[in-house]
Order: C-alpha cells, then sequence, then structure tokens
C-alpha cells in the first residue's frame, strides 16, 4: 500500500481533534483523547465497548459539546463544537450503526432527506432523482435512486447512507460498525466504495472490532482504553498482539475455549428436531443437539439461521415440525412454555428484543423467574433478586457500579451479560444463542467463550448461531450450515481434521453442490 | 429497595456502591414524581395571593374533594399508559357505572349493592377493552375510541335518556360524609394511589407493567404473558372508572347518561402525563399522577375564585399543562446523560 508513504508527507490534516475531555457529572466518558486524520485516509478507531469512541464521534458531529480546553479544527482552523448543524456544515458525516432511513421513501427522496433541491418553492422531482443517481453513481453501485428503501437490503441501505453523506458534501465520514450486519458479499462491495471514496480525498473514520478489516483497510489505527487515548499505529506497524494488548491492556493467549470433550455418538440427545417449517422460509429443518455439546449453526444473513431458532423457542409460529427434549416429544407453543420446558433464546438484538434499558440491571436479570421468586400474595421478593443480580455480576463479570443501575447505562458487553445471566437463571437445559458477541469488544468475547466452554462441560446442550466464522471454528464442536430454509450440510472435526472454514463456506454458499 | 440482611457475602463489596446507586435511582423517581410538585406550590401560592380565602381549610378539603374521582380515574389511566397504552372510554364507563350505581340503588333493601354493581360493570367495559386490546391485537386507541362512544350510549340506554335519582341514597356518605373530618372521597382516593403505588412497585405484575411498557417483545421472549399483563390493566382502568361512577353517583344522588363524565379521560390523561408518565410507556410513577391530578383541581378551582370567567379557565387549563409539560421536558433533558 502506498497509503501509508503518502501520509509520511507533510501536510495540513484535514481534522484535529485536540485535548478532548468529556464529563458526565461525575462519569468521565473522554479524558484528554486527540485525534488527527488526513484526507483520503482510512482511520481506524479502535477499543473495547465503553472505551470511549462513540463519544469522541459524538462530540465530532456535535451531539455532545466537549469540556472546556477541548478544540476541534478543520483544516486547521478551529470549529464550533456541540453544533451539529454547525459539523455537517464543516463536511462532517456519521453513518451509525442503527440506520436512520425512511424505509417507505424513495432513495433519492432520502438522500435528500431535509436538503431537497427546489423549484419554484417545490421539490424539484428531476433533480432529485437526476443528482441522487449521481452521488450513487460516485459509489460505484448500481441500484436505482427510484426504488423504495424498504426494499433494499441492508448493505444497500448503508450505501443509502454514504450517498447521502456525500450529497451534504462530506469530506470526513465516520463509520461505525458498518459491517456488522452485511453479508461477506455486501462487505466486499462496502470496502469497494470505501477505495473510491478514499481516492476521492475523503477521509474516513472507521469503528471496528473486527481486526481483520481492520488489516485490510486501516491506514493508521488510533486506540482508545477506559475513556482515554493510548496510542496511534502506522499501518506497516500493525499488527495482533500489539493491537490486541494496546486496546485491553492484557495478554489474551487463550481467546477461544474449547475445554469441553466433543460429543460422541453415544452421548445423549438433548433436542431432537424433525422437519421444522414457518410455511415461509424455513422448509423442513432437522437436527439433534446433544448434551453438552456446542453446536453452531452457520450460514449467511438471510439464510434462516434466526428464523430456526425463534421457531424452538416458539417466538414464531410453526406450520410443521416436531420437537423432543430428552426423549419426549413437546409441544412449544410460546416463549414461556419454552422457558418452562427448559429452553432459552439469547437474541441477536439485545436492544430492540432483550433488555429493559429503562430497568434496573438486577430486574433484567431476575425478569424471567419472578413468579418463581415471589412471595405470598405475588409481591416481588427483592431480597432474592438482589442476590440473584450479585452473583450474576461476579460469575459474570458485568462492570457495573451496582446492580440499581440501568441497564441502557452499561456498555454493549456488559448488556449481553445481563441478557445471559437472565437466561442462566431460567436453568435451561438446552441454550440457543444468537450472534452471542455481536457488538461485544475482545475482552467480553473471550469472556463469554469461557462462559460457553462452562455451561456445556455441566452438560447444558448449546445452539450458537454466529456469522463469524473464527468464532465458529472455535467453540464449536459441530456446525450446521443453513442456506436459503434448509439445512444445507453439517461439518465435523475428526481426529485428524480440525472443522475447516472453507467447508463451511462452501455450503453456505452452495458452491460445494456444483 | 434492596434488603441487606438477605444479601450474600458476594454482595457486600457491591452494597454500598448499590446503596448510593439505589438511593441516587430513588432519590432520581422521587424527583421524577414531584417534578410537578414546585409548579403545584407556586399555583397555590398564586392563588393564594389573588384570593387569600384559597388556602383555608374548608377550601382545600373542596379541592381535594373535587380531584378525588379525577385521580381515582387517573391512577387507572397510569396503568394502561405504562403499558404504552391508552384509555379513552373511562369517562363513558364512569357515567354507565354510575347510573348503574343511581339504578340498584332504587331496590328496597338491597340499596347498597349499587357501589359494588357500579364497580362490576366498570370491570366488565374495562375486561371487554382489555379483551380486544390483548388478544385481537388491535390498537388501544381506536379500541378505547370506539368504547367512548358505545358505553355512553349503553349509559344513556340505561335511564331512557333521563336523569335518574335517589334523595335517600343508602351509600351517600361516599359522596358527602367524612371520617374523623376527611371527606369519604378523599380517602378512597388516597386508598387507591397506596394500592396502585404496591401493585405497581411491590409485585410481580407491577413490574411485568413497566417490563411490557418499556419493551413488549422483549417481555414476551422472557416469557412474560402480555396478554395478560394488557388485560390486567384495561380492567382495572374500567374498574376504578366503575368505582368513580360509585363516586359520582353518590355525590350528586343522582346520574345522567348524556352529561356524566364527559370528557374526564382528557382529565385523567393530563393528570397522567403531568405526574411525568412517559407516553410510550415503561416510565413514570403513581405519585406522579396523584400531584398531576392535584394541579389540575387547584387550577380550576383557583381560577374560580379569582373570578376568571369559565371559557379563560378552559384556555388557561390547556395552556398550564402545554407549558408544564414543556417544561418538565427541558428539565429532564437538561439532566439527562447519554
Amino acid at each position: 500500500m502506498t497509503a501509508a508513504a503518502r501520509i509520511e508527507t507533510v501536510r495540513q490534516p484535514v481534522l484535529e481533534m485536540r485535548h478532548i475531555s468529556k464529563t458526565f457529572g461525575p462519569i468521565r466518558a473522554l479524558q484528554d483523547v486527540s485525534l488527527t486524520v488526513h484526507a483520503g485516509e482510512l482511520h481506524a478507531l479502535m477499543g473495547e465497548n465503553g472505551a470511549g469512541k462513540s463519544t469522541l464521534m459524538k462530540v465530532l458531529s456535535g451531539a455532545y459539546r466537549p469540556d472546556p480546553g477541548g478544540d476541534i479544527l478543520i483544516d486547521g482552523a478551529p470549529v464550533a463544537t456541540g453544533d451539529p448543524i454547525k459539523a455537517r456544515a464543516n463536511g462532517i458525516a456519521v453513518i451509525y450503526q442503527e440506520l436512520s432511513l425512511a424505509p417507505n421513501l424513495t432513495v433519492a427522496q432520502n438522500i435528500f432527506l431535509g436538503n431537497e433541491p427546489r423549484r419554484f418553492g417545490v421539490v424539484d422531482r428531476d433533480q432529485c432523482n437526476r443528482r441522487a443517481k449521481e452521488n450513487i453513481a460516485r459509489l460505484g453501485v448500481s441500484f436505482s435512486a427510484r426504488a423504495l428503501v424498504s426494499s433494499l437490503s441492508l448493505g444497500e441501505r448503508q450505501l443509502v447512507e454514504i450517498a447521502r453523506a456525500l450529497s451534504t458534501s462530506a469530506r470526513i465520514i465516520v463509520m461505525d460498525e458498518p459491517t456488522t450486519s452485511l453479508t461477506s458479499r455486501e462487505t466486499d462491495r462496502l470496502f469497494e466504495v470505501i477505495a473510491t471514496l478514499k481516492a476521492q480525498g475523503i477521509a474516513i473514520i472507521y469503528i471496528s472490532h473486527r481486526m481483520e478489516e481492520v488489516y485490510q483497510l486501516a491506514d493508521r489505527v488510533s486506540v482508545l482504553r477506559d475513556s482515554g487515548y493510548v496510542g496511534t499505529l502506522e499501518r506497516a506497524d500493525l499488527n495482533a498482539s500489539r493491537l490486541v494488548s494496546m486496546m485491553v491492556g492484557r495478554d489474551l493467549s487463550a481467546f477461544y475455549k474449547k475445554d469441553h470433550r466433543p460429543p460422541d455418538s453415544k452421548r445423549a440427545i438433548a433436542l431432537s428436531a424433525r422437519d421444522m417449517s414457518d410455511g415461509n422460509l424455513l422448509k423442513g429443518c432437522s437436527f439433534v443437539l446433544h448434551k453438552g455439546e456446542v453446536l453452531a449453526l452457520a450460514g449467511l444473513v438471510g439464510s434462516g439461521r434466526t428464523e430456526l431458532a425463534r421457531l424452538i423457542f416458539g417466538a414464531d409460529r410453526r406450520t410443521a415440525g416436531t420437537l423432543e427434549l430428552d426423549g419426549k416429544p413437546i409441544s412449544i407453543g410460546s416463549p414461556r412454555e419454552a422457558l418452562d420446558a427448559g429452553i432459552a433464546y439469547l437474541t441477536e438484538d439485545r436492544k430492540e428484543l432483550g433488555l429493559f434499558l429503562d430497568m434496573s440491571i438486577s430486574d433484567n436479570i431476575s425478569m424471567g423467574v419472578l413468579a418463581r421468586d415471589a412471595q405470598a400474595g405475588g409481591l416481588r421478593d427483592f431480597a432474592t433478586a438482589a442476590r440473584r443480580a450479585a452473583k450474576a455480576v461476579s460469575d459474570l463479570s458485568i462492570r457495573t457500579r451496582s446492580v440499581q443501575a440501568n441497564a441502557g447505562s452499561l456498555s454493549g458487553g456488559n448488556q449481553q451479560k445481563v441478557l445471559l445471566a437472565r437466561l442462566l437463571e431460567t436453568e435451561p437445559r438446552v441454550l440457543i444463542l444468537d450472534e452471542p458477541t455481536r457488538g461485544v469488544d475482545v475482552g467480553a468475547k473471550s469472556e463469554i467463550y469461557r462462559l460457553i466452554d462452562d455451561l456445556a462441560k455441566k452438560g447444558i446442550a448449546i445452539l450458537m448461531i454466529s456469522s463469524e466464522l473464527p468464532e465458529v471454528i472455535g467453540v464449536a464442536d459441530r456446525v450446521l450450515v443453513m442456506r436459503d430454509g434448509t439445512i444445507a450440510g453439517e461439518v465435523t472435526a475428526s481426529e485428524r481434521q480440525p472443522l475447516s472454514q472453507e467447508a463451511i463456506m462452501e455450503l453456505a454458499t452452495g458452491a460445494a453442490k456444483e | 429497595m434492596t434488603d441487606k440482611s438477605g444479601m450474600t457475602d458476594m454482595a457486600t463489596e457491591m452494597s454500598a456502591g448499590d446503596q448510593a446507586v439505589g438511593r441516587s435511582r430513588r432519590l432520581r423517581t422521587a424527583f421524577a414524581a414531584l417534578g410537578m410538585l414546585p409548579v403545584l406550590i407556586l399555583l397555590a401560592a398564586g392563588f393564594q395571593i389573588m384570593n387569600p380565602r384559597f388556602l383555608t381549610e374548608t377550601n382545600l378539603l373542596i379541592v381535594t374533594q373535587q380531584s378525588s374521582i379525577n385521580i381515582v380515574l387517573a391512577a387507572g389511566m397510569t396503568f394502561v399508559i405504562l403499558t404504552g397504552g391508552i384509555d379513552l372510554s373511562v369517562g363513558s364507563i364512569l357515567a354507565a357505572s354510575a347510573m348503574v350505581a343511581v339504578i340498584v340503588s332504587l331496590v328496597p333493601e338491597w340499596g347498597m349493592l349499587g357501589v359494588p354493581a357500579a364497580i362490576l360493570v366498570g370491570l366488565g367495559f374495562g375486561v371487554i377493552n382489555g379483551l380486544l386490546v390483548a388478544y385481537i391485537k388491535l390498537p388501544p386507541f381506536i379500541v378505547t375510541l370506539g368504547s367512548l362512544t358505545a358505553v355512553r350510549g349503553v349509559a344513556r340506554l340505561l335511564g331512557q335518556d333521563t336523569t335518574v335519582f335517589n334523595s335517600d341514597l343508602p351509600f351517600d356518605f361516599i359522596g358527602n360524609g367524612s371520617l374523623f373530618g376527611i371527606p369519604w372521597l378523599v380517602i378512597i382516593a388516597l386508598s387507591v394511589v397506596v394500592l396502585s403505588w404496591l401493585v405497581l412497585k411491590r409485585t410481580v405484575l407491577g413490574t411485568w407493567i413497566y417490563a411490557v411498557g418499556g419493551n413488549a417483545e422483549a417481555a414476551r421472549l422472557t416469557g412474560i404473558k402480555v396478554p395478560l399483563v394488557l388485560l390486567f390493566v384495561y380492567g382495572v382502568s374500567g374498574l376504578l372508572a366503575g368505582l368513580g361512577g360509585a363516586m359520582s353517583a353518590a355525590r350528586l344522588y343522582a346520574a345522567n347518561g348524556l352529561q356524566l363524565g364527559q370528557s374526564y379521560e382528557l382529565d385523567a390523561i393530563a393528570a397522567v402525563i403531568l405526574g411525568g408518565t412517559s407516553f410510550v410507556g415503561g416510565v413514570g410513577s403513581i405519585w406522579g399522577t396523584l400531584i398531576g391530578g392535584l394541579i389540575i383541581a387547584v387550577l380550576s378551582n383557583g381560577l374560580i375564585l379569582a373570578g376568571v370567567s369559565d371559557i379563560w379557565q378552559y384556555i388557561i387549563k390547556g395552556l398550564v399543562i402545554i407549558v408544564a409539560v414543556a417544561l418538565d421536558r427541558y428539565r429532564l433533558q437538561a439532566g439527562a446523560r447519554t
């Protein structure tokens, strides 16, 4: 890459953030962080969840005003802080993890939302569509400016967001975990777009937990830890162990943990599913899950993994299929029945489908067992709830000031642990984990892997959905691969041959068949 | 909230922090609930300056008595709004229940049954609302908008569209008597508030109500029977509207299906919102509702004492509600972090 060489040439940085601190009451979210970004550079920002990346970007976008003493300079000139409209006028655009498009409007309408080109006082639709087309073309991708956003895939929607940023002549684009919900093909296309943007001199601040992406893309990497600035590495100096130790401040030698023994064929079957169908995407999925086994459910986004998990858990209605738990047929019509039978499900979307963000950590953890804990007359047993919460906080090392704090105040990894704690309180025999480490920092990831391993050792049967192949290989004993609503095949490890990423990808993409 | 004696060793190192956060959390909820208390005090002080008769024992009793029926309705409304719903039918249910209360009170020997009859009728309508919202999954606004009209019709039908009287009402003490100098209406309203607090903050069901309002889908996936919770809150709202009907009948010795309880639902909603309960559900408290209800009563009473015309009372009341809630939002935003 010539990028590294380019940066060494002395020139005016497009963006400088100097000595940025931000406190919320007694809490220090950022402490004297400085960041310099050059035009045409991809500057990766890494750090565990809660390290301060999002806060720093919110200061940049004007959502937060930094504490006195901090400056933001664009092209060497100080600009106003704490004003989102001025920040946008200064060429700063942020593409958030949760996209902010109106699905009922067209691509062009979304691109110019709030900034519509006008003629005679009314929206000039032709100009709108034409200019939207130009912006899309700048990205080197092809979809219609007149298409409804609701008809686009997640990856395409992200490109619409980028086109919108371009339409406001953004020169600094912040991307917050842009690949989290993209398929690998969409990810490749995003990377092409990023290369195009860089060639046009646009600076990109790229927040990601994924090491591979950062290696592939970054010209420089800055690391934050515990609200403070740790350091910046040039591309030439990038190296995994150095980055990880900068991020966590500790050694992560045993990242994945797989101590439990892979099941032999004699091991008892915990759950057996036959012909599971939902009358829509899923077409007759069958599999068995053994006690003390970690079975991964791999496949591309949209292959039906989450749908199958929800069907087993009774969250959606099934049109066909039978379930057997410990050899006995069971009928599950609702999540309550699944939980009573001993099946628990960790959702992939913890904010929308999992947590009660305005309620305390303690309430969140006990929520599934409140009725079981209740005293006479349906009164809450607060002492038991506090005991459960305190134990979960210590067992799962949830980092919080108190179990009475709101769940919404926790970082992503700790929120995930709270959700896991809630499931474990129901004492499940079968645990379905849907993307258990999504949006979770490295430290928490390794803790979750250790937890999965411990649970399997205790004999709990675990079905883990994951889109990260290294995670699948590192954690699972056996892998089921889904494609187009069916189980496309199974990948097992033998003494001589460990699980292979290639075998999984072949099944997931259908390459094996052709 | 935390019972220290019941906590294990593991907890002890946390308990200091827990107590601090628990305390600040309680303080924050208290502030959220009491957020409108300064408004109440300012209003009272203002009216006192305008008319020294305002802060007299007699007048304060009148204010609390006037607010009591609205507070009972608003307590039920708090349950519903905490789940993210709305109940527009409480005024109509109150009218129908009051009709039933008076009609039953006319039965010789069995007149006292007017009160339970009114409550049961209210509960019945509330349960119908609840069934439609919880199991047919219709939007609460639509369901209760429909029952607002339909139940009003039922109320008129019950008395053949006339006013029913009973000058010898067996339970008139509820509307006009007092216990140790405190009117029964006030005692009932306060009991309803305390009971509501007990249910919301001390029972499993109460936590479920907050959970359903905070995130209904997460509640379902956690195994909470969301439809049952919804059925309960609409049932409670209807039941309390029925109680309000009995209170109203007891006060007036009469009921009229057409006029009684007109737009009471709006005052009840206003009290809940003034009390700081979030309109989307999941956040709020019954104490806030109590203060909200008192603000509305103080406003009506004070404006009358100040000699403000009926027309201007409407305009001022409406503006005060908007300004008070706007101030509250501003205050919460200023205090919010992240």
